[in-house]
């Protein structure tokens, strides 16, 4: 990798989610959300994870802070496998790791004031009480453009830009390292994520963080990240620098993805990729590639054997029976 | 370090009481607004309103007191000095009608309000932590909701005794289960939601989650459930006196002065009328102020 | 000149609410041509969903209330038609194809009943139920003998049924049923459905995002609508079905002659598929032109602010620019131009009298005053 600390590194991740069916509710089946991810990130950086629907980002970001337990796999957080630690030593590394949520109406609770919403990370944990924590929220609710007017109002006065904003405040009051943004423009109007973007970027900066960066955006995911990686159906199928992924696509549901995206100039012409069939449901997934049933350029070895994700190029994985 | 805009010493005590109450001021006037668009909605209220205070200040608007019985007076049909007329014993109806008040909404208050506070903890820690504990609780519900609620709180209340404590006993421990249910039910879905994975992801411990995200949130079913039946209680406690199972013989209560005037229903129809009308208006007032509120607190009307 | 399909004339619709007045739509003024794709962007609150549910007169009513304006179809004002007419008109002439197929699909009824309810609402099938007759009768016309008994019968029905096709009888329940399911198969089958005759016994939930919005698209297309006016349709999709339904939307342009009317938000959809576009701000429309002339050369600042607050995915931006300020309360919209308080630009005008819309280069109109003065 590059000559940045390594912050997080995830290896060979995997999340199934039991099916229970049958009078004894036994287990009949699994969903496959996440099989076997692994990247790391360094510190500082904001790496980019794209896909559709079903592909796993969301889970990714979910096991990452252990809001949910990763059936397998490693997660090194500064050094620290926590997938192998207990309670105590998770409650104290959790404030280093945060959350925005992509929903901005459901992830803020509907009956506290946002006093309490932002003030509840330091309440929690112990670290300020009465007239220190309204001196801590007030300072966080300035550092995301919001005023002292709205500490004692309702989520349901907000608009969804500034209850996305509040988001960011709540994650912000531990002083976290790392922050999983989990879509969170994706249900904002145009010119308010510009300026949420904006910020996040300013506050990457004012505050050193490393952010994971979850959407199904390409263009906002390009414009935020370093690194991007591309999920398909719980697996990466490719991982590249940004300039060089959007010089050159290797991974055909890349290239399809790519192609999909309407863009707002109607001078220009791409080629017209168009996947048959509907995204899949990781419960059954294919043989083989995952990808090989909508795969324009699918081969016979696609549907036998799982492609591994190589290093084609210099820091450009790609899992392809095609790109060698 | 940021300032507030207002001082240190101004944010003690009494202001800043007033300051955190304000945005719950708002909703209460925003509640109060829309419960005043039904007629029927305010009709309830004002009933309901008419009935508490009547409970409330009848030492001071009842002629004469709960027990007195003036002999030579039985059986009379309502004049200017007994407006209801008077009972077999010489009671003067109108008196005991508002003595009996007392009595009957403060049993629906207590059962309701104790079932709730039983029910909705039960539910709440049941539903949020699932498994075995779930399971058992589901079980024990399962088996008070197996009869039917007239005869449990009969049985309750022979076994206990026949009197009105024990007969807000018994109601209490025959209502407790579906409120546990209802709360469990909200549960179940609340806590699936975002805001209570977010608690999780800033580190409350699982006590703050039911109590402080969950719980709150779930409570509007069952707070309008709960007005229902106040109205149902005071019905299911009349029911049981008039059978003979709460209030003992000659206590002001309205299902024993039906009891009590049963026997003489086609010579004094007063003596059982007028009671039986304080159950019907009171139980509809509760009716129509739960519906009111039903539709009010519903969150997608609201905005 | 095209023809004109629909003309809007200072449509005003309000809600009535707790906080006040939303005056949702304050003015709103939009032609459709024949046969043309017409894009309405603009951001959450812009009003141009209410201008969909005002054209089919679906304003919830309370809080909202169509208060002016003219609507005219093909000459006639559909505002002011009884619901009875306009019942006639939804899903027959115009239709329209929602945001988010799960929650507007009955999840209790199989797709080919949702479909063929439409069908048997607004058409008599007789002609189609007659048809039917005959081609059955000629079915088993080819598996006789041509010259034995039975072709002779065969023969003879179908002229008799043929001299009625003018003046079909009135047919039974259940062979209008059968029409109805016929044309339903028909209908999937222009949208490109796979396994239609499958498809149309299955249930909303066992089919995917991409095929519910199709079956949607179906529905609304299965009366001949003059005008279909697409509501956010791709918004909850998936970006690779996104792409599959904006592909079938463009290529029944060509194959059923309505016009579409494209209600979103995102200009790379317009970009795409519209041939004109109207952007809509805070209840009013600020630009309307060619799509093509929208993006090359963007007049009003509010599109030109919106242009480039988006990220793009050809172009690198180092930092996205913003408008300031944020969308107006539509309860006190500011007097005047309702974007004055953003604009980078404004002038005393613009406080006091909102621009009327001119014309400074041929088909392309903005409401701005940068561009001509009251009464040019």
């Amino acid at each position: 990798m590059s000559a940045t600390e390594t912050l997080l590194e995830i290896s060979d991740l995997k999340k199934h989610f039991p099916i229970r069916g049958g009078i004894l509710g036994r287990t009949v089946g699994y969903v496959y959300a996440v099989d076997g991810i692994s990247f790391k990130i360094g510190k500082g950086e904001t790496m980019g994870l794209v896909g559709e629907s079903g592909c796993g980002k969301t889970t990714v970001g979910r096991c990452i802070l252990r809001l949910i337990e990763p059936t397998s796999g490693e997660i090194l957080f500064e050094g620290i496998d926590i997938t192998d630690i207990d309670d105590k030593q998770m409650a104290k590394l959790r404030p280093k790791m945060q959350i925005v949520f992509q929903d901005p109406y459901a992830s803020l609770n509907p009956r506290m004031t946002i006093k309490d919403i932002v003030g509840e990370p330091l309440f929690v944990n112990g670290i300020a009480r009465g007239l220190e924590l309204r001196r801590r929220v007030l300072e966080l609710l300035l550092m995301v453009g919001l005023s002292e007017d709205h500490m004692n109002r309702f989520p349901h006065e907000f608009s969804g830009g500034q209850r996305q904003r509040i988001g960011v405040a709540r994650a912000l009051s531990l002083n976290p390292e790392f922050i999983v943004l989990d879509e969170p423009t994706s249900s904002l109007d145009v010119s308010v994520q510009a300026q949420m973007l904006n910020m996040l970027q300013d506050l990457q900066k004012k505050l050193a963080l490393t952010y994971l960066f979850i959407s199904h955006n390409l263009s906002v995911i390009k414009h935020m990240s370093e690194r991007i990686a591309v999920m398909y159906l719980g697996k990466i199928v490719e991982i590249a620098l940004k300039a060089e992924l959007f010089r050159s696509q290797l991974h055909p549901y890349t290239q399809a993805l790519f192609a999909a995206i309407p863009i707002p100039d109607p001078e220009i012409s791409r080629e017209r990729i168009v996947l048959g069939g509907d995204v899949p449901s990781p419960v059954n997934p294919p043989p083989g590639c995952r990808f090989n049933p909508r795969c324009p350029k699918m081969i016979p070895v696609c549907k036998e054997e799982e492609p591994q994700l190589i290093e084609v190029t210099k820091d450009h994985y790609v899992a392809c029976h095609l790109v060698k | 370090m940021a300032q507030l805009k207002s001082p240190l010493k101004m944010k003690s005590g009494l202001s800043k009481w007033r300051e955190d109450l304000e945005p719950q001021v708002r909703e209460l006037r925003f509640t109060i607004y829309l419960l005043r668009q039904s007629p029927l909605v305010v009709a309830g209220f004002i009933l309901m309103f008419a009935f508490v205070s009547m409970a409330i200040f009848a030492p001071w608007i009842t002629p004469y007191g709960p027990e007195e019985r003036i002999w030579e007076a039985k059986l009379q049909p309502p004049s200017s000095q007994h407006f209801f007329g008077t009972d077999e014993s010489g009671g003067d109806i109108f008196s005991r009608i508002i003595w009996a008040s007392q009595l009957d909404l403060a049993i629906a208050v207590i059962v309701v309000a104790t079932a709730m506070a039983i029910g909705s903890v039960m539910g709440a820690v049941s539903g949020f932590l699932g498994g075995k504990i779930d399971e058992v609780m589901m079980r024990i519900t399962d088996i008070f909701l197996a009869f039917p609620a007239l005869i449990l709180a009969m049985t309750i209340a022979a076994a206990l005794g026949r009197n009105l404590t024990n007969l807000t006993i018994a109601l209490i421990i025959v209502w407790w289960p579906a409120y546990a249910r209802l709360i469990r039910g909200q549960v179940l879905s609340e806590r699936e939601k975002l805001y209570v994975e977010a608690a999780r992801a800033v580190g409350a411990p699982t006590r703050r989650i039911i109590f402080r995200h969950v719980l709150p949130n779930s409570i509007y079913p069952l707070l309008i459930n709960a007005t229902l039946d106040l109205g149902g209680v005071i019905l299911t406690a009349a029911g049981l006196s008039f059978i003979g199972f709460g209030a003992g013989a000659g206590i002001a209560e309205w299902g024993r002065m039906i009891a009590d005037g049963r026997n003489y229903l086609f010579q004094s129809p007063w003596m059982a009328t007028f009671p039986g009308l304080a159950i019907l208006l009171s139980a509809l007032a509760m009716n129509l102020v739960g519906d009111g509120l039903r539709d009010v607190l519903d969150p997608r009307l609201r905005r | 000149m095209p023809d004109i399909l629909m003309s809007i004339r200072n449509l005003r619709t309000y809600f009535y609410t707790y906080a006040g007045v939303v005056k949702a739509l304050d003015g709103v003024d939009l032609e459709i041509y024949k046969g043309e794709t017409l894009g309405l962007v603009g951001e959450t609150g812009c009003g141009k969903s209410v201008t969909a549910l005002s054209i089919m007169q679906l304003v919830p009513n309370p809080p909202g209330r169509i208060v002016s304006g003219q609507i005219l179809l093909e000459g006639e004002d559909l505002l002011k038609k009884s619901e009875e007419e306009m019942r006639k008109i939804r899903g027959a002439k115009i239709s329209m194809v929602f945001q988010d197929p799960m929650t507007y699909i009955n999840p209790v009824l199989t797709i080919g009943d949702q479909i063929s309810e439409v069908i048997l609402l607004h058409q008599d099938l007789r002609k189609e139920v007659l048809a039917m007759k005959i081609e059955d009768l000629r079915r088993k016309l080819e598996k006789v003998e041509p010259t034995s008994g039975s072709a002779r019968d065969f023969n003879s029905k179908i002229e008799e049924l043929e001299k009625k096709m003018n003046d079909p009888p009135k047919p039974s329940k259940s062979d209008v049923k059968k029409a109805a399911l016929k044309k339903t198969i028909e209908t999937l089958k222009l949208v490109r459905m796979p396994y239609p005759e499958r498809v149309v016994k299955q249930y909303p939930h066992e089919l995917s995002g991409g095929m519910r919005q199709r079956a949607m698209i179906a529905m609304a297309l299965s009366c001949g609508p003059s005008l279909l006016i697409a509501d956010e349709a791709t918004t909850a999709l998936d970006v690779t079905v996104q792409a599959q339904i904006l592909q079938l939307l463009n290529e029944l342009k060509r194959e059923i002659g309505a016009s579409i009317l494209i209600i979103t938000h995102d200009l790379g959809i317009v970009a795409e598929m519209c041939d004109r576009v109207g952007v809509m701000y805070a209840g009013v429309i600020v630009e309307y032109t060619g799509t093509k002339a929208l993006f090359r050369k963007p007049l009003h600042p509010y599109t030109q602010g919106l242009l480039r607050s988006i990220p793009k995915l050809h172009k690198e931006m180092e930092r996205l620019e913003i408008i300031p300020g944020s969308v107006p309360n539509l309860i006190y919209p500011p007097p005047g131009c309702r974007f004055h308080p953003r604009c980078l630009y404004i002038m005393e005008m613009c406080k006091k009298e909102r621009p009327p819309m001119f014309e400074p280069e041929e088909g392309h109109y903005v409401a701005c005053y940068l561009y001509g003065q009251r009464g040019n």
